[in-house]
């Protein structure tokens, strides 16, 4: 089962090894891991979502209290949460089927970036499924390259923030 | 402890006014956080720390191998539940620290360790000498630093100690670049004060929690306390015997409780676990109500972990929130300090007599005591276990290696004082015994020390004599030689049809070892020899080894093999395992 959990950080080097390297030896599986700044300079936001059951969630949430730099932990799960995935997609696009692709890609309310004589390169945002339906859809026509960020969440606002 | 050490000048270079060199200003920090003493070995990178070290009245011990420092400085660690420190250079230097590294913080010791590091605009290059010392040392470490900015200096100094002897103490590594050590430091003052916003420690336990764990205690019929290794790392063991007395529980310890209550206590039941007594571990089997204090349910204490403790309900007492439930469901968790949660769980605790649980537990030690059998004219290595015990009044300090020797010194000899049993439990490191056993003579100069070590460990760090020898530290050593890695052997012979692959030993002869190095060397061959030349030993004031030719396939009994339950267990005095 998928969980996302939130990690803030202190933003030091090597806390993303040290964060990795605990998921690592202790046999954690991450899905993915997304870090990036938040508003404190000092602080660095991880998004990992991790794959299993709720007794090992508890032992990763135990693990990472007990790293050093990690400074709070959220888990998200049961949350009502925003989840957003970005995606870098280039798909196959002769010109014969330009028109069916970019209707897709209306649909998916995508953007294309870049166009190349073979290639569209086009931006998709969402939520997971979303993003993975994308690559689904356009499979048929040739996937060259797909980047993504991995995953970032945050809950919606709940009944205590008003 | 917050004098400030004298401003010394440099022995080469004379500081002028107003310049200190990190180096001075680590040995200064050093003082102002307690350290009298460290043990390490030097190397390029740390000239300048051993430069400022030759004017500093810090005291350094000089190791023949930074395994051995490592081993010393855990041993400091635990027999004086103070920090045990460590200068070593890059490289080799810091990687020899590993394996010491490891063992601390699979047992939750406090060590501080700096390593030497190239300078910082060589770091990343392959520069002579130069290791990921961060990198490796991650894993096994509560955490680590590399100090790249003379500013940060002092502050993670202060942070080190302060991470390595809080909460679950562990190892905690700070790595130093030579240019850090040299800089200026009146020029990159920085903050000193500790910036650990995601360090949290939960000493207080919950009240509502240990309110129902005393509860449950006094509810039930047939309890057992199982106590370990965060007994004697929180200094709780008069609490625990308070607790213990008052509630009128049986207790066991794992083997790294040993200490923390009177083995020669009617309601001990002495270590459980794969090689503890049948008592314990059937107690265990049978009880209704487990309370575990500062133990960490490590799998050569559980057994099958499915079987383990069927009808019990599980109170945990551990400062660590992720050794809660992370083996065995606990039913009552209690996250604290346990010193302080068992002070305050006492005032709960009502007084119950619980004979019939008494009487049964009774019946079973009657049933199958410990024993093994001493007709022979050879000598068995449990005996010499407990003349030492006889003659030391149980009240030595007794460091071991790790094997059969280590099992037998944890079952026959009687332990009553917490911080008195010195052995690697958790990565069981060979050769720890000899080394811990000099650390653990400079810690506590007034007591007698032995290390009842095998042949086979204490061939991996024998290197260390000269240190002892130099440093005058009467520290015994006991060689149970069996001329095998006993417990390999066992094993082989229990589960590999006696293929006694690669585990016999050629040695040398320990005595004339111990001569050629400057100490004193005996030999026992003969049961009868055994009192004489341990009284002997013990009567040494300097370093003394005595070779004991041991019965050489005595097996460790009883023992629950890999998978077994731990009611499941072999080798019981009249071999009638009892079923539950
Ligand atoms: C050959 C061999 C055979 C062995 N056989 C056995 C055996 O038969 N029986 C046995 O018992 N062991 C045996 N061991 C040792 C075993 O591997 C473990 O090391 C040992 O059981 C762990 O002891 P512990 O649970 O007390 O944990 P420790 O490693 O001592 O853990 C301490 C626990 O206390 C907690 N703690 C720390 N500080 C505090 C505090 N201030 N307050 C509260 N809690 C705190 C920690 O978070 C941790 O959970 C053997 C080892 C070897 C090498
Ligand atoms: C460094 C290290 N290497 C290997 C082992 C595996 N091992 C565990 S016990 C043992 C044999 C120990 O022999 P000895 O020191 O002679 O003790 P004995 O069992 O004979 O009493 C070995 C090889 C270990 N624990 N540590
Ligand atoms: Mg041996």
């Amino acid at each position: 089962m998928k969980r996302t959990i939130s990690v803030l950080v202190q933003n030091q080097p090597g806390v993303l090894a040290h964060v990795a390297g605990m998921f690592a030896a202790r046999g954690f599986n991450i899905d993915s891991l997304a870090v990036g700044r938040t508003e404190d300079p000092n602080l660095s936001r991880m998004t990992i979502v991790v794959l299993g059951d709720d007794a090992t969630l508890e032992q990763v949430r135990k693990q990472l209290g007990k790293i050093v730099p990690v400074v709070k932990i959220f888990d998200f799960t049961g949350q009502n949460l925003i989840q957003r995935d970005l995606m870098l997609i280039k798909v196959a696009a002769p010109p014969e089927k330009r028109s069916e692709i970019q209707a897709i890609i209306d649909m998916f309310r995508a953007k294309v970036v870049d166009i190349g004589p073979k290639f569209v390169m086009v931006e998709v945002t969402g939520p997971e499924e979303k993003v993975e339906a994308f690559i689904d859809i356009c499979r048929p026509y040739g996937v060259k390259d797909v980047v993504r960020t991995g995953m970032i969440a945050m809950p919606r606002h709940g009944k205590s923030e008003k | 402890m917050e004098n400030e050490k004298p401003t010394q000048s440099l022995s080469q270079s004379p500081p002028t006014q107003g310049t200190k060199k990190g180096a001075q200003v680590f040995c200064e920090i050093l003082q102002r956080e307690g350290v009298d003493l460290m043990f390490g070995y030097p190397g390029g990178v740390v000239l300048p720390l051993f430069d400022a070290l030759y004017d500093s009245p810090i005291k350094f011990v000089l190791s023949r191998h930074e395994q051995g420092a490592t081993h010393m400085a855990d041993a400091y660690a635990r027999t004086t539940g103070k920090v045990g420190v460590v200068l070593v250079t890059s490289g080799p230097g810091a990687c020899n620290t590993v394996t010491g590294l490891a063992t601390a913080f699979m047992d939750s010791i406090p060590l501080v360790v700096f390593t030497g590091q190239v300078k910082t605009p060589l770091i990343g290059n392959d520069a002579f000498q130069e290791a990921d010392t961060t990198g490796i040392t991650r894993p096994i470490t509560k955490h680590n630093y590399i100090v790249k900015d003379p500013r940060d200096l002092v502050r993670t100094i202060h942070e080190a100690f302060h991470i390595a002897r809080t909460g679950r103490p562990g190892p905690v590594v700070v790595d130093l670049p030579v240019d850090v050590s040299v800089a200026d430091i009146a020029h990159h003052r920085g903050r000193e004060e500790m910036d650990l916003p995601g360090y949290k420690i939960r000493s207080e336990g919950h009240l509502r929690q240990i309110k129902r764990a005393a509860e449950a205690i006094n509810a039930s019929e047939r309890p057992v306390i199982y106590a370990g290794g965060g007994v004697i790392l929180s200094d709780a063991s008069p609490e625990l015997r308070a607790m213990v007395n008052k509630a009128n529980v049986p207790i066991t310890t794992t083997l790294l409780g040993l200490g923390c209550f009177d083995e020669s206590d009617p309601k001990s039941l002495m270590m459980l676990g794969m090689h503890g007594t049948a008592y314990a571990n059937y107690a265990i089997q049978e009880c209704d109500l487990l309370v575990a204090v500062g133990a960490r349910f490590d799998d050569r204490i559980t057994g099958d972990v499915k079987r383990f403790a069927p009808q019990a309900l599980i109170v945990h007492i551990d400062i660590d929130p992720s050794s809660i439930s992370k083996n065995v469901k606990v039913d009552i968790p209690v996250v604290g300090d346990a010193r302080n949660i068992l002070s305050r769980i006492i005032e709960f605790i009502e007084s119950k007599p619980r004979e019939a649980w008494f009487a049964r537990i009774n019946e079973m030690k009657r049933k199958y005591p410990l024993t093994y059998d001493n007709s022979s004219e050879g000598i068995k290595p449990q005996y010499v276990i407990e003349e030492v015990c006889r003659q030391t009044e149980g009240r030595a300090i007794i460091c071991t290696g790790v094997g059969q020797h280590q099992m037998w010194t944890a079952q026959f000899y009687r332990f009553s004082l917490p911080r008195h049993f010195v052995t690697s439990g958790g990565l069981g490191t060979m050769g720890f015994g000899f080394p811990a056993a000099i650390g653990a003579q400079i810690a506590c100069p007034n007591e007698t020390v032995v290390d009842i070590d095998g042949d086979s460990s204490f061939s991996m760090t024998l290197n260390e004599l000269p240190t002892a020898v130099e440093h005058k530290l009467p520290v015994k050593v006991c060689v149970l030689n069996n001329g095998y890695m006993g417990m390999v052997r066992q094993w082989q012979e229990l589960f590999y049809g006696r293929r006694y692959s690669k585990s016999y030993l050629q040695n040398p002869s320990f005595a004339k070892v111990a001569e050629a190095f400057g100490a004193i060397g005996l030999t026992a061959t003969k049961k009868t020899e055994v009192p004489k030349v341990i009284e002997q030993m013990l009567a040494a004031d300097t370093c003394c080894v005595v070779d004991f030719h041991v019965e050489r396939e005595e097996n460790v009994w009883p023992m629950v093999a890999a998978g077994k339950g731990l009611h499941e267990m072999d080798g019981l005095p009249t071999d009638t395992s009892e079923r539950v």
